[in-house]
């Protein structure tokens, strides 16, 4: 399976995420650049955190003007899975290939930390290695991390069972819903805050991420067995 | 040649204009020998920069050379962007220590940001990829609306920069105390990791080679920076907010790859980071290293704002900027790297074989200065030094042993000492994680970097107690690397070198020369000893107010490696069962104590004493039994005495520890007794451990989370571990509400 990581101006997460997947996974993995115009040749786009663009304006409001996210948009509608973390996430949500919005942390301060996250929903090509309210660890580092919609998308999130990881206990940023990860309507594009791809190793603390990326592998390998 | 507004030469000496830049009637004389002539406006202001103590280090040098700067492992000592040291494998490590006092006391929130960001540009000048940043921090108490103000947006500073860039924050320190009420200390350090074959240096070699300006373009921020880092804070240096300047993290993550693309380049000669005193320092450093000269056209510089003099462009501060010397007929391979990033490169000039700076604006020769009187011949002082009063009285003082009625409370009330308490309130604001390679996170004695690819990790620590230091100097700087050399040691690597960031008050005054003085010749005993040469370091003096020096604080930055990633050790408790071990001498010393400050609200008396022969034997031991698998946690033993050093350990576990300590109470529990640590084995490792270590057995780690002490077999302290967590973590968030 092949892996694509966006790679912005600012980036600075891109290289957590290429280890994750080519050392962890042990499966081909590229760094593609903002300015690119074809994701055909990917199995699957990693949208890494970190800054893009400084977080100027706002953060991942001028990566979402790339030509890359055009292409993105383009291959969320095929389906391709799609994962954004972090200010992956952001930019999801500046692109309108997710619903709501992101807000500054209810501190107003950076945070970062080991929290607890609960899988609300392991029904999804991102955590169906997962069981339904499984506590695992995974590290945040955000200060635009508290998730916000309106009433009528939270009740259509939980309709479609959108919502797929929440904070578990304290929650770190004042997200609506303890809000943690979220997917789209059809299921093949995630944003989530937390950080999977930093919790792929025990020695650092958590290897709690790598179901993660293991059900993205997973889901391919079974589409293509049927395919064949 | 005289532009319009700026004072004529004759001006300047009639009128002594030189002395509003911190020239004096000497220097001045001396400039003009130098140059054979008054100088104009615009080389005086080079003069200013060039010769004030943040560059020239004229008054700190003949202590400086004290130091230990050799060893087997150093590959690069001090002189550079930062200092090298070998790891075998090919690779080496680099660090270096810079202090941002002045600009963070009156624009914490930039002053600190740029602190980081200029650190880091030292890195990779160097041709090094950044991996870590620390930073040391003082403040005054945290009472007074300013200091919470202070601390706050000093630390939304860093994070905001280092945060963006994407390097981790893996550790530091920050104390409290009076001293720093109006001048504040932000010490930032940085870690980046080179293959040999590929270091870089600040030469200015070649003749006609093409001197290149890239990054950020020259406005008119930090003129003069390097000189207001170099005189007292006064009621009037909120006014010195032009002389600070602003940082922008995300150019500097783009200069950041194309400077190391660039680096592995054929086309490159040699880098420099624009830093204090920007392109006037890197053109004549370059230049008086490589025994050459610059010729620059200043019209070429690209400048962010209108009609710029050449004063102004030469003292400009503006962050990351970079000067590169580049092979003559290779100058578009590295503008098409820097345009790849979305960056400019513009070649400005050239070097020459006069050995003179020579710029040109508008066609005029503006400056005509010889390199060497701007760098490497500018004055040194041999300042006067005297021996306080206070240190004498201090010495003879006989302190009995507090008396303490009331033991738990007394924990408890050290636990929440700001200097003491839990410091996650400002940790946690930092992306310690990033880059994913940090084992051992801000909390534990040091933080753990690994070397991917490798089973070896760096071990890197900040640390100074300025209380000891302003008792006794000597003793206080021997304290000061030895116990940085311990929080290495306890988390399992060897000490490597050590880089220093030496605060001090003004060195006119003759009795801050002297703790300058004595400081240095703890620190280079202790780095002898320990065998940790000083590769690099920052020297800011003038840190006063009203006449009010801060406590002599030079911050010592260590790292040490950690040959297998198996011996990465924490002072967490980790099994219930495990033996507690004491190691180390306790004796009856409180003088600058945590236990002093909070009963008598002041310091006095002597210094903990050390021995460094001990102090080896003692590291010695501990990492021995650490590499031989022997050890389940170590943590050095530091301010709050064993005490505070087991509730350390006990934070964030499930564990409680039963403790039977013998001798008096006080001393057995609060002293601040230099060269111990505490440590766990498994039952197991009983016999070998006490074969190998001079180690006392103290306890047990229990699965009942509760700290019980007995001395002499009573019991005088009995606290949950809950309780202990909340005296700790809670103290500094409530401070700051």
């Amino acid at each position: 399976m092949k892996f694509a990581v966006l790679v912005f101006p600012g980036t600075n997460g891109h290289l957590d995420m290429y280890h994750a997947v080519k050392d962890k996974l042990g499966e081909e993995v590229e760094f593609v650049q903002h300015d690119t115009k074809n994701l055909d040749e990917y199995e699957a786009i990693l949208i890494p955190g970190g800054s893009s663009y400084g977080d100027y304006l706002r953060a991942g409001a001028i990566a979402r003007q790339t030509p890359i996210m055009k292409e993105v948009a383009r291959v969320a509608k095929e389906g391709k899975p799609i994962l954004g973390i972090g200010n992956g996430f952001q930019i999801l949500l500046e692109a309108g290939l997710l619903p709501g919005a992101m807000l500054q942390n209810k501190s107003l301060k950076f945070t970062c930390q080991t929290v607890q996250i609960v899988v609300h929903n392991n029904d999804t090509i991102f955590s169906r290695q997962y069981t339904n309210g499984e506590v695992i660890d995974l590290p945040i580092a955000h200060s635009v991390g508290n998730y916000y919609c309106d009433e009528k998308t939270l009740q259509e999130l939980k309709n479609n069972n959108q919502i797929v990881f929440t904070y578990n206990g304290t929650n770190p940023n004042g997200s609506i819903e303890n809000i943690a990860g979220i997917t789209n309507k059809q299921g093949n594009v995630l944003g989530i805050m937390p950080h999977p791809e930093r919790a792929v190793d025990k020695r650092l603390g958590s290897n709690d991420g790598l179901k993660l990326f293991k059900s993205i592998v997973q889901q391919w390998r079974e589409a293509n067995a049927v395919k064949a | 040649m005289q532009l319009k507004h700026e004072p004529s030469p004759e001006q300047i000496k009639q009128e002594k204009i030189y002395k509003e830049m911190n020239v004096t009637d000497e220097e001045f004389e001396l400039i003009q020998k130098h140059l054979g002539r008054l100088p104009n406006y615009t080389e005086l202001g080079l003069f200013s920069v060039m010769w004030s103590e943040h560059c020239s280090y004229k008054s700190s040098k003949p202590v400086l050379k004290k130091f230990p700067t050799s060893g087997p492992q150093v590959l690069q000592g001090p002189g550079e962007g930062a200092g090298i040291v070998d790891i075998g494998d090919n690779q080496a490590v680099v660090f270096k220590i810079e202090s941002h006092n002045h600009p963070s006391a009156v624009e914490p929130f930039e002053g600190a940001a740029t602190g980081v960001g200029g650190i880091l540009r030292d890195i990779f000048s160097m041709g090094a990829r950044p991996i870590a940043v620390l930073n040391s921090l003082r403040f005054g108490e945290l009472t007074s609306s300013r200091t919470k103000y202070l601390l706050g947006q000093a630390v939304a500073g860093i994070a905001s920069y280092g945060n963006r860039i994407g390097i981790p924050t893996v550790g530091g320190e920050v104390q409290f105390d009076p001293c720093y009420e109006g001048n504040p200390l932000v010490n930032a350090m940085g870690v980046g990791l080179i293959n040999h074959d590929d270091i870089k240096k600040g030469l200015a070699h070649g003749i006609g080679n093409t001197v290149m300006y890239v990054g950020a373009k020259t406005g008119r921020d930090g003129i003069h920076g390097a000189t207001f880092a170099s005189v007292e804070l006064t009621e009037e240096s909120e006014e010195g907010m032009a002389a600070v300047q602003a940082g922008d993290p995300f150019l500097e993550s783009l200069l950041l790859e194309a400077c190391l693309e660039v680096a592995q380049s054929d086309a490159l000669v040699g880098i420099q980071d624009m830093g204090a005193a920007g392109l006037i320092s890197s053109s004549s450093e370059m230049a008086s290293k490589a025994g050459t000269g610059i010729e620059m056209n200043l019209d070429l510089v690209p400048q962010r704002e209108a009609d710029m003099t050449p004063y102004e462009m030469m003292l400009s501060e503006s962050q990351e900027r970079m000067l590169l010397i580049v092979r003559k007929g290779h100058e578009q391979e590295i503008i098409d790297i820097f345009n790849r990033y979305g960056l400019e490169a513009v070649a400005i000039g050239q070097v020459t074989d006069d050995k003179i700076l020579r710029l040109t604006h508008k066609g005029e020769v503006v400056a005509e200065v010889p390199v060497d009187a701007l760098a490497k011949d500018a004055p040194v002082y041999h300042k006067p030094s005297k021996e306080p009063a206070y240190f004498r009285e201090n010495q003879q003082l006989e302190i009995k042993v507090p008396t303490i009625k009331d033991y738990e409370g007394t924990l408890l009330d050290l636990l929440k000492q700001p200097t003491i308490a839990s410091k996650e309130w400002i940790y946690h604001q930092f992306d310690s994680m990033a880059r994913t390679d940090t084992i051992v996170t801000p909390g534990s004695d040091a933080g753990v970097v690994r070397i991917r690819g490798t089973e070896k990790a760096l071990a890197i620590t900040t640390d100074c107690n300025a209380r000891y230091i302003y008792l006794d100097p000597e003793t206080g700087g021997k304290i000061a690397v030895a116990e940085a050399a311990r929080n290495i040691v306890a988390s399992g690597a060897k000490p490597l070198a050590v880089t220093d960031g030496l605060n001090f008050g003004s060195p006119d005054n003759p009795e801050v020369y002297w703790q300058l003085e004595k400081a240095a010749d703890g620190i280079s005993e202790a780095c002898r000893s320990l065998k940790t040469p000083v590769i690099s370091g920052n020297v800011s003096l003038y840190n006063e107010t009203d006449n009010t020096a801060i406590y002599p604080t030079p911050i010592i930055g260590m790292v040490g490696l950690v040959e297998n990633l198996n011996h990465v050790t924490t002072q967490s408790f980790k099994n219930d069962g495990d033996l507690i071990y004491l190691l180390g001498e306790t004796k009856p010393e409180f003088g600058g104590s945590e236990l002093q400050k909070l009963m008598d609200g002041k310091i006095y008396g002597r210094a903990p004493s050390i021995d460094l022969d001990v102090e080896v034997q003692n590291q010695k031991q501990i990492l021995q039994a650490i590499q031989q698998g022997l050890i389940t946690s170590a943590h050095d033993v530091s301010e709050g005495g064993v005490a505070v050093a087991l509730v350390e350990c006990l934070i964030d576990t499930p564990f409680g520890a039963k403790i039977e300590l013998d001798g008096e109470a006080v001393t057995a529990l609060f002293s601040e007794s230099q060269s111990r640590f505490i440590l766990t084995v498994k039952k197991e490792h009983q016999a070998e451990i006490e074969k190998l270590t001079n180690a006392k057995l103290i306890g047990l780690v229990t699965d009942t989370p509760k700290l019980t002490i007995n001395v002499n077999k009573e019991t005088i302290i009995d606290l949950t571990t809950k309780q202990l967590q909340e005296a700790w973590k809670g103290a500094i968030p409530c401070l700051l509400k």
